[in-house]
């Protein structure tokens, strides 16, 4: 976006607590970042109070209410094979989810080295991450709602308010997932026709794997507060 | 201080040559705080309308037949939401954010244009939809700004068939513009300062705006969480915030829910809102009245703590409009004490403000007038938030008049003294035009004093015990005939009040057609904006190259120096010139000979 950025990196003057006092009062950029950078890292500020907020109001909920609430590992096991297993989609969609940022830690690396290609590849790879998790949360909808009689509004296992809080939280979360596999691909699909060449930087190919490695990190908190509890 | 060159992006501007891409789909800051400003003050307009609907009804009863109970709750409702969210909020940070950040701090745009555009249009979105819930069957939303469930989704509610969920979407739509405006102007303060501003460099305006901002961002997600919770509970029927509830004779489907869940989300939000409002206000009216008074603002770095103090407590305080709602009573002990210690930061901005008019050189401008008015009618509001902060106090006097009495003096007439104060003062570097000097001063008294005989009559009411929300009082025993008395001149008051806003809309549309020609600098101000090489600013603001900034923003009446201002950007030359200060090393007063 702008000249000094795309050639040297604003960097802190000083470690610790020196440096802080120094950021913050000189008249310099505040965080040695782009633009761009400090942007996302506020916004993903505002989304974990957003995430925050509706994990509180599940507990919340959770203690009000009067019926019992599921056992979750119940509700989301599987019988694979004639074995019953707890939890066991749950975890293969972690894994995936985990892998991801994995591939997305990559590509930022190889954004650093400007290797097109690599960078290009290994962002689909973990947009096809993304998407086959927010597959198999399809699967996981589709298994609860027609199967096992799960509603927003009720359900046969207990208390109302346990449909109503997932499909709430993991739908909320599941649309981060979709904005991010579209914002990867674009981004991937721009990386391979050699803009970020042309503009000499790199620096979308880290804000986009800042947001990744968030929604990534939020799963890790759902997965804790809704799945295991 | 180490400085690394901040981006000069004047080549990168985009630079629009139709009159659509110039006025209307534009990426300039200046013409987006605009569109802001104008579509607030619009919109506010309506909410004035509204309040005129409520006053009527309250100061003669009976006697307006098209005022009926539900448009009544109606009324309520969307003016308060409208005031606090539509005009408020949008005004202070979408008007003013976006006209003062950039030019204050020196930078040629927002960081991110584009992103600012759309914050506008989706804000533009947010307000349709509202308006549209007029028009809906059932009208508008009749559960009071609060929309405490579980009546604001329940039949006999009015506007539960289709207000309510409007007027959600709204809300929601709304948080989404803000967060992309609000994004760009916390990353414009923090990474776009020119050459020389350092953060405690920066006027007031830009950090009340700043401030808020953060707050913004941090306390929107509440609403945003709350009001997705309510969406679903009334369209798909899950029971988030509903208790198992017998509604016109009938046991509903809803079970299980917190209704007290939804307190707390939407004052975790509403609280900090009270000063997303009020530190914008703070902030502008420190600098109208430095600039005014011709002296430096008084205690510059409290000031700025104080802002920041009051936005981090701002946080831990929102239990504190809950107090009859049921809750611990240690909750009660707690609240009550973080609200008492917000008294602190908000007392030494009072005091400073006052100090700072001491033994200034005040010239009785029109901005000038309505910033020494804040001043009264904020430590009036604010002692009565003293009452209602305490459990014992607050009690009896819950939903009645006085809390009315307290918020509008607080965050309804202070801040919009302040709003039009700021307009007043920007009024000549927005349009290029001065604007008529007797009809602002006429404005001015009409709303202040009008204002006072509003809400100061209002307090007895409330220590009366008269409910606040009523529709009529009749058959109530305990309320006094006067009280009907006192009712009918309110009204009359609230009426004259708003006829002289109809005057400030004159002025501001007059003056832009035959008002004098403005000079660049009206008011001898030492901030950046009044610094640009034209008035109004073109695209880019400040021409081939931006400002260098060489001292603080409230180099007034400074010692030995040639004229009772020197400019932010204006380099330390000769030994006329007194050296660069800082705010910790201010120039001290001399005693006047």
């Amino acid at each position: 976006m702008t000249d000094s950025i795309s050639m040297t990196q604003p960097e802190a003057s000083q470690e610790g607590v020196p440096g802080l006092v120094e950021d913050w009062s000189a008249d310099k950029q505040t965080f040695p970042v782009p633009w761009g950078k400090a942007m996302m890292w506020i916004f993903l500020l505002s989304d974990t109070f957003i995430f925050t907020i509706f994990l509180t109001a599940y507990m919340n909920v959770r203690m009000t209410t009067t019926v019992d609430w599921p056992v979750p590992s119940e509700v989301f096991a599987l019988t694979i094979f004639g074995n019953h297993i707890p939890l066991i989609l749950i975890a293969i969609m972690t894994f995936i989810l985990i892998s991801s940022s994995g591939t997305m830690a990559m590509a930022v690396n190889f954004s650093y080295r400007r290797d097109r290609k690599k960078v290009a590849i290994l962002m689909l790879i973990t947009a096809a991450f993304g998407l086959s998790f927010v597959g198999m949360q399809v699967f996981e909808w589709s298994k609860l709602i027609l199967e096992e009689g799960v509603r927003p509004w009720g359900n046969p296992m207990g208390a109302a308010q346990f449909g109503s809080a997932f499909f709430m939280i993991t739908g909320f979360h599941g649309f981060h997932v979709s904005i991010g596999v579209i914002y990867l691909t674009v981004v991937a699909l721009k990386v391979l026709r050699g803009d970020y060449d042309k503009k000499g930087n790199y620096e979308i190919v880290e804000i986009t794997g800042l947001y990744w490695h968030f929604v990534d990190l939020v799963w890790v908190f759902i997965f804790a507060f809704f799945y295991l509890w | 201080m180490a400085y690394v060159a901040i981006a000069d992006k004047g080549q990168d501007l985009s630079h629009p040559h139709s009159f659509i891409t110039k006025y209307i789909w534009s990426q300039d800051h200046k013409v987006i705080a605009i569109q802001y400003g104008l579509t607030a003050i619009a919109v506010g307009f309506v909410a004035l309308l509204l309040s005129g609907v409520m006053r009527l009804q309250l100061g003669f009863p009976d006697t307006f037949s098209f005022i009926d109970p539900s448009e009544y709750y109606q009324a309520v409702t969307m003016h308060g939401m409208i005031m606090v969210i539509y005009l408020l909020t949008a005004l202070f940070l979408g008007g003013f954010g976006n006209y003062l950040i950039p030019l204050m701090v020196g930078a040629r745009d927002m960081v991110f244009p584009y992103l600012n555009m759309l914050s506008y249009w989706v804000y533009l979105l947010s307000v349709i939809i509202l308006m549209g819930s007029f028009f809906v069957t059932g009208g508008p939303t009749g559960a009071g700004w609060t929309l405490y469930p579980p009546q604001a989704i329940l039949e006999g509610t009015p506007g539960a068939d289709g207000g309510i969920v409007l007027m959600l979407i709204s809300l929601i739509v709304f948080i989404v513009a803000f967060t992309m405006g609000g994004l760009n102007y916390v990353t414009t303060v923090l990474q776009a300062r020119t050459r020389g501003m350092s953060l405690m460099r920066m006027p007031l305006s830009v950090w009340g705006i700043f401030t808020a901002t953060v707050l913004g961002l941090l306390a929107f997600p509440a609403l945003l969480v709350s009001g997705i919770m309510m969406i679903l509970d009334r369209l798909l029927g899950t029971s988030f915030f509903m208790p198992a509830i017998v509604s016109l004779g009938e046991q509903t489907s809803y079970g299980g829910g917190s209704p007290v869940l939804f307190q707390h989300l939407f004052w975790f939000f509403g609280h900090p809102e009270v000063y997303i409002v009020a530190l914008p206000a703070f902030g502008i009216v420190s600098d109208l009245l430095s600039t005014h008074a011709r002296k430096n603002i008084f205690g510059y770095r409290m000031m700025v703590w104080a802002i920041v103090a009051i936005g981090g407590l701002s946080f831990v305080v929102w239990a504190h409009h809950m107090y009859v709602s049921g809750m611990n009573p240690y909750f009660g002990f707690f609240f009550a004490t973080t609200t008492l210690i917000i008294a602190v930061p908000t007392a030494i901005k009072v005091y400073n403000w006052v100090l700072t008019l001491w033994r200034g050189n005040i010239h009785f401008t029109v901005p000038m007038l309505f910033a020494i008015g804040f001043i009264f009618t904020f430590t009036h509001g604010g002692l009565t938030g003293i009452f209602l902060g305490n459990v014992v106090v607050d009690l009896p006097l819950s939903d009645t008049y006085f809390v009315i009495a307290h918020f509008h003096m607080v965050m309804g007439v202070s801040p919009i003294l302040v709003v039009f104060g700021a307009l007043y003062h920007w009024y000549p570097k927005i349009t290029g035009r001065m604007f008529n000097d007797t009809l602002g001063k006429i404005h001015f008294w009409g709303t202040f004093l009008g204002t006072y005989s509003i809400y100061l009559p209002m307090h007895y009411l409330g220590f009366l015990g008269v409910p606040r929300r009523y529709f009529a009082y009749e058959g109530i025993n305990f309320i006094p005939e006067s009280a009907q008395t006192l009712n009918e001149a309110i009204t009359i008051a609230a009426l004259i009040v708003a006829a002289f806003q109809f005057l400030f809309v004159f002025n501001v549309i007059w003056s832009l057609f035959k008002g004098k020609k403005a000079p660049g600098n009206p008011w001898n101000a030492t901030t950046l904006e009044w610094q640009t090489p034209q008035t109004p600013p073109e695209h880019g603001n400040w021409g081939p190259e931006l400002p260098n900034v060489y001292r603080w923003a409230y180099d007034y009446s400074v010692p030995g120096a040639d004229k009772d201002f020197i400019p932010q950007n204006q380099p330390p030359g000769d030994n006329r010139q007194p050296p660069i200060t800082t705010p910790r090393e201010q120039p001290r007063e001399v005693e006047p000979a």
